[in-house]
């Protein structure tokens, strides 16, 4: 409900999530990892100061790694499935009606392999 | 494997080998680890004996499954939870009331069946999402409009049967109300349809709401006297325009006159959207991140509170405040829009020293640029950004593990408002409950208002203690003046439903009666909104 000025408030205060020349997921190594994160993962992490994940990934990291999931290069496929079935502060966790374990190997994929360049968010 | 209370392990584990036959051995879920997926992520009684657990979890795809689900369930008296998208999250998630039944998990019934652009209405299946359905129309171009709640990950079917609430017209934004026809699973098994769908071959199940005799669809929201497998829903034809405006009030009793010509200019439509009320002397309501409260303006809002408003006014000048701002808005003909804000604004103009500021008249649909800008759930969009409560960000270094809602209903005038802070204030000093300096309604219901106490569940019990005790508090403060709450989280479903008590609880007696009617071995969702079966009944706190 007070979204909206949480939002204006924070993009003054970090870039959250840059865009073009970021190390970025690639796409071609798992499309449909790329699709499970389009559907389950962009709410909250997708690129815009009104999305909780990015938000509260640019406050704790200050800059010193990207805000933007897709923009990680130091993601594994193991912390990758550890956070989405274990969820952290207020994500919760994804049951496997939801992200399966083989959309979850996807998505995993997906967010650890990082091509040389991208459009990002 | 986990067993439900009172199910003999070797019935429980027959039961299990059918539900396998029924939808297939990978969508019957019993491993901890799975069925651990099933928790409420934001239970207030996280990791307590009292967190409400499953045993395990089933999965049908289809009715006929849901069906031969219900069937087994009850030929072994399995309890069952259904959960649409278990995505209801600070009013409850996958966990059911009663600790041991079997989640009767509907994610994977996820068609959208017919969306009708001329006649602006949808049929789904309870595994749908906001953002399925959105996505679905989008896919085709339909011009219509969903009215979504803030979590966009929840089912029209399921956040409708919970009574929740949008942003867009008032005839769309309390969610069960634009229903039109269900079909539902009962617990015998037997396939129901309401309203003109119970007419074979009906061609208008998702035109008229009422059908024939009496009209029960209400009976199977925030209940547990059916499985709904099919929903229809009216939508909002996509507006030609948008426009917002925005009137200021100068004295904190202004609120009273404000609140009365708002409620005529929405009750007669001449403005149609989410009001949006706001006090720019006590800076409420408050960003999620915002800096806290000084100690100078809370006294002088406790004050105002407590019924002298002087000083709150004298402050609000100093500063060249308002007491109160409304938002307006307003969805329709950009041609027609103007002149309704120009009415509105004659409208205020009665109450002395009101100013006004015009809002930009926004032509529909939304470029992609703009709809990254405006709140997504007012233009129809789902988002998730409500979840940015409690979450890190520059003002909260320490995030929670979550939110429950105190929710009650107060009467849509200026001096309820006034009253129901005095009330609340008053219980906070007292019993030393988190109550908010001033609790600014909320205009998602058409006739009444809504109070949102918001408080974080965290991973530390003892925190978790003191809230659900203050909040238990707030539920008979609230009882006891005549307020009810429109909605709650398992943890305090019976609880609240124990304050709907007028003549010796005739209400809750009446549901049960049903209840042991139609679900004589009550497997349906035991306890849910207060409704336990009889054998269960003692369970009741």
């Amino acid at each position: 409900m007070s979204g909206r000025t949480t939002a204006l408030l924070l993009a003054a205060s970090f870039a959250l999530g840059s865009g073009s020349g970021a190390q970025a997921a690639d796409a071609s190594k798992s499309p449909r990892g790329h699709e499970v994160f389009e559907k389950w993962c962009t709410p909250c992490h997708g690129h815009g100061a009104d999305k909780p994940g990015t938000v509260a990934l640019a406050t704790l990291y200050q800059g010193a790694k990207p805000a933007m999931l897709e923009e990680r290069t130091d993601l594994t496929p193991e912390i990758v499935k550890h956070f989405v079935r274990t969820g952290v502060t207020v994500m919760p966790f994804f049951r496997k009606t939801e992200i399966s374990d083989a959309d979850l190997d996807a998505l995993a994929l997906y967010l650890s392999s990082p091509g040389a360049s991208s459009t990002g968010g | 494997m986990r067993t439900p209370p009172g199910v003999k392990q070797s019935d429980f584990a027959q039961a299990v080998s059918q539900f396998e036959t029924a939808v297939g051995k990978q969508y019957v879920y019993t491993s901890d680890e799975d069925v651990d997926l099933y928790r409420d992520a934001y239970s207030p009684f996280w990791g307590e004996s009292e967190e409400r657990a499953a045993s395990a979890a089933v999965a049908p795809e289809s009715v006929e499954q849901v069906q031969a689900v219900v069937r087994i369930a009850n030929q072994f008296k399995i309890p069952l939870y259904t959960i649409s998208t278990g995505r209801n999250l600070g009013y409850g998630g996958s966990a059911p009331n009663y600790s041991g039944s079997v989640v009767l998990d509907m994610k994977r019934m996820n068609r959208v069946l017919d969306v009708n652009e001329s006649m602006a209405y949808a049929l789904v299946e309870p595994g749908v999402s906001y953002f399925d359905l959105y996505r679905y129309i989008q896919e085709r171009n339909l011009k219509v409009w969903l009215d979504v709640p803030d979590p966009g990950w929840g089912s029209p079917v399921g956040n409708s049967l919970d009574r929740g609430g949008g942003y867009t017209m008032p005839e769309f934004r309390f969610h069960f109300d634009c229903h039109c026809g269900m079909e539902i699973v009962l617990a015998n098994g037997e396939l129901l349809r309401t309203g003109m769908g119970a007419l074979p071959g009906a061609k208008t199940w998702q035109q008229y709401k009422s059908g024939f005799g009496p009209w029960i669809d209400g009976i199977f929201s925030q209940s547990n006297f059916g499985v709904v497998t099919k929903m229809g829903f009216w939508l909002m034809p996509e507006p030609d325009a948008f426009l917002s405006g925005t009137v200021t009030v100068p004295r904190h009793t202004d609120l009273i006159p404000l609140i009365d010509t708002l409620n005529y200019l929405e009750n007669s439509r001449i403005c149609n959207g989410f009001t949006e009320l706001s006090s720019p002397a006590m800076g409420l309501p408050a960003a999620d991140d915002a800096a806290p409260m000084s100690p100078e303006l809370a006294a002088i809002i406790a004050r105002a509170v407590d019924g002298n408003s002087a000083d709150l006014d004298r402050y609000a000048q100093s500063k060249g405040l308002g007491a109160w701002s409304a938002k307006i808005k307003f969805y329709g003909p950009g041609k027609a829009l103007p002149v309704q804000w120009e009415y509105a604004k004659e409208r205020f103009s009665k109450i002395a020293g009101a100013t006004f500021k015009d809002g930009e008249l926004i032509k529909l649909p939304l470029t992609p640029e703009q709809k990254d800008k405006v709140h997504k759930p007012e233009f129809g969009l789902p988002a998730l950004s409500v979840f940015s409560m409690g979450a890190r960000n520059a003002n909260n270094p320490t995030p929670t593990n979550g939110h429950q809602w105190f929710s009650p209903i107060i009467a849509r005038s200026g001096e309820a408002v006034f009253e129901a802070n005095r009330i609340f204030a008053q219980a906070g000093r007292e019993f030393g409950l988190p109550v908010p300096p001033f609790s600014i309604p909320f205009f998602f219901w058409e006739r009444s208002f809504l109070f949102l106490f918001g408080f974080p569940v965290t991973h530390d019990v003892e925190k978790n203690k003191k809230t659900r005790a203050a909040f238990a508090k707030l539920v008979q403060i609230a009882a006891e003046h005549g307020f009810g709450e429109y909605r709650t989280a398992p943890a305090y479903q019976d609880l609240i439903m124990n304050t709907y008590s007028f003549n010796n609880h005739a209400l809750r007696r009446f549901h049960e009666r049903l209840k042991d009617a139609v679900d004589p071995n009550g497997i349906l969702s035991p306890g849910r909104y207060g409704i336990w079966p009889r054998h269960l009944r003692e369970q009741r706190k």
